[in-house]
């Protein structure tokens, strides 16, 4: 038994992605659920089965149902920082396919940029980590970086390619924060913040609310749009804390994506879109390698020569994804909505040529917990 | 000067034996008796073989910096008189990893001896730090 191709996205949502006009966390997110319902063609009352999570709420379905005033019949908290959206498409297809729902909504909302750039988290520190002051999570990816550095040679210059890559993805869209192109050494001479990272090394620091709406492939056919299909589900889990990861320059991301592969029966080289976690320029890198685009410890070279920009080899974060477009403390659901979009065909001036088979990889915390998606815009891969 | 307060630390149990032991000047690890796998943190069971029966060695406290960072700004203002602080991952010669900050020195390279060292910061806590290792002097060695 397998949930491959058993369910679909069919509605879909986001809004206030730079700034709120003064929502909540859960007034963000309850607008994303009832915009996304609204593009499926289906209503609150339709809703049995609620899937979230969130730095602001300990208990988030909870929040966003009372908020809703809805009563689903199945709740889903899954707490795997940034990916736990990515997960929740695969625990959703699951709980359609065991009867446990019918119409699953997974919901995010953040208003991290209004609250004065400071990341907001309950995240709890390591009691053999939290009283040096590490700064979360650049701390611990400054910790990646240099260790890349020592054992591979990549140099900043890399780094500072994908960020311009993004930059240039995030300016074929109508909602680019930041409309002019990056140079690599505005990269290079912004300020450092936690050795070897720049700021520009960073994911922006935005708002944000996002809605996914799944029910099963059959009653999809009969709803507004066509079908995106969940076509396979991964995950995966490294470690909690950055002093307990084994190796710095290496991570589980592999698994989850092979598990997702191969459940979706397809190869890496079939990928259309790709949609990688990027809260920094070398989460981004590590995770290209991980997943297979190229070598262990070639990351820097793959992203050099515009590979990655628009135009390259790898349609890879077609929107800018977080270093250039849209970062609200978790980024998983927007990598999420960004392939829907390829795989709609609304991607406007970034739409890539026949788009029907897109990998979504998400990370959480600090490279800690990882989930994979593969979604397609046909049944049958 | 900061006229902020140290964000507390609450360890529990076998986080509480760590930390009592650094109050001694200790740098403490578990060895299973079960399969003789270096555990780090103390845990209250085995990740290898499952035993519940694990034994705290005491590390001499030597070893090189895995990796690390340098942090240009404070993650809590108790922190700001502190920056840049450099951050170190150091991988000990008994074979388990521990995160703490480096002292003394200006640059550092991963691959770099270091030497654990004990700071009484106030009437309860001793935290573990690190500076560079001189083998010859040999000076206040953990």
């Amino acid at each position: 038994m397998s949930i491959r191709g058993t369910s679909a996205i069919v509605g879909v949502a986001q809004l206030d992605t730079f700034k709120t006009d003064g929502k909540s966390p859960v007034g963000l997110m309850s607008v994303a659920v009832t915009r996304a319902l609204s593009d499926a063609g289906l209503t609150l009352a339709d809703v049995d089965g609620l899937f979230t999570a969130s730095s602001y709420y300990a208990f988030p379905t909870l929040t966003l149902a009372e908020y809703l005033g809805i009563h689903p019949r199945h709740m889903d908290s899954t707490a795997l920082g940034g990916c736990s959206f990515i997960a929740q498409l695969g625990h959703a297809a699951a709980a359609i396919q065991a009867g446990l729902c019918e119409v699953a909504v997974v919901a995010y909302g953040s208003t991290q940029r209004s609250d004065a750039g400071k990341l907001v988290s309950m995240a709890e520190s390591s009691p053999y980590e939290q009283p040096y002051g590490l700064i979360h999570p650049i701390g611990a990816f400054g910790m990646v970086a240099q260790r890349h550095m020592a054992q591979y040679g990549t140099t900043s210059e890399q780094l500072a390619q994908y960020a311009v890559s993004a930059r240039e993805w995030a300016l074929l869209t109508d909602s680019a924060p930041y409309p002019t192109p990056l140079t690599v050494d505005e990269v290079l001479t912004s300020p450092v913040i936690s050795s070897p990272l720049h700021k520009l090394d960073c994911c922006l620091v935005t708002d944000g609310g996002a809605a996914v709406v799944l029910v099963s492939a059959e009653r999809a056919r009969d709803l507004r749009h066509n079908p995106v299909y969940l076509l396979g589900s991964g995950e995966a889990v490294n470690h909690r804390n950055i002093s307990q990861m084994p190796d710095l320059t290496a991570t589980e991301a592999a698994r989850s994506s092979q598990r997702a592969l191969q459940m979706a029966g397809v190869t890496l080289d079939q990928i259309d879109t790709v949609h990688v976690y990027d809260a920094f320029t070398i989460s981004l890198l590590v995770l290209l390698e991980d997943l297979g685009f190229c070598a262990k410890g070639e990351g820097g070279a793959f992203v050099e020569g515009g590979r990655v920009a628009p135009g390259g080899s790898l349609a890879l974060n077609t929107n800018g994804a977080g270093l250039a477009q849209v970062h609200p403390g978790m980024l998983g659901m927007f990598l999420i909505l960004e392939a829907v979009q390829q795989l709609r065909g609304d991607a406007g001036r970034r739409q890539v040529d026949n788009a029907r088979l897109s990998l979504v990889h998400g990370m959480g915390l600090t490279l800690s917990a990882h989930a994979t998606a593969v979604l397609s815009n046909h049944p049958e891969a | 000067m900061t006229t902020a307060v140290r964000p507390p630390i609450t360890p529990r149990g076998e986080e509480k034996v760590f930390y009592d032991r650094l109050r001694e000047h200790e740098l403490v690890f578990h060895r299973c008796d079960g399969c003789s796998s270096v555990v780090f943190p103390l845990r209250t069971v085995c990740p290898h073989c499952s035993s519940e029966s694990l034994s705290i060695e005491v590390s001499r406290g030597a070893g090189v910096v895995y990796s690390f960072t340098t942090q240009h700004r404070a993650a809590h203002p108790f922190f700001a008189d502190d920056v840049p602080t450099t951050l170190v991952l150091v991988d000990l010669d008994e074979g388990f990893r521990v995160f703490a900050n480096l002292t003394g020195v200006e640059n550092v390279v991963v691959g770099a001896a270091v030497e654990a060292w004990f700071d009484d910061v106030d009437a309860e806590l001793t935290l573990l730090r690190f500076r560079p290792r001189n083998d010859a002097a040999g000076e206040g060695r953990a």
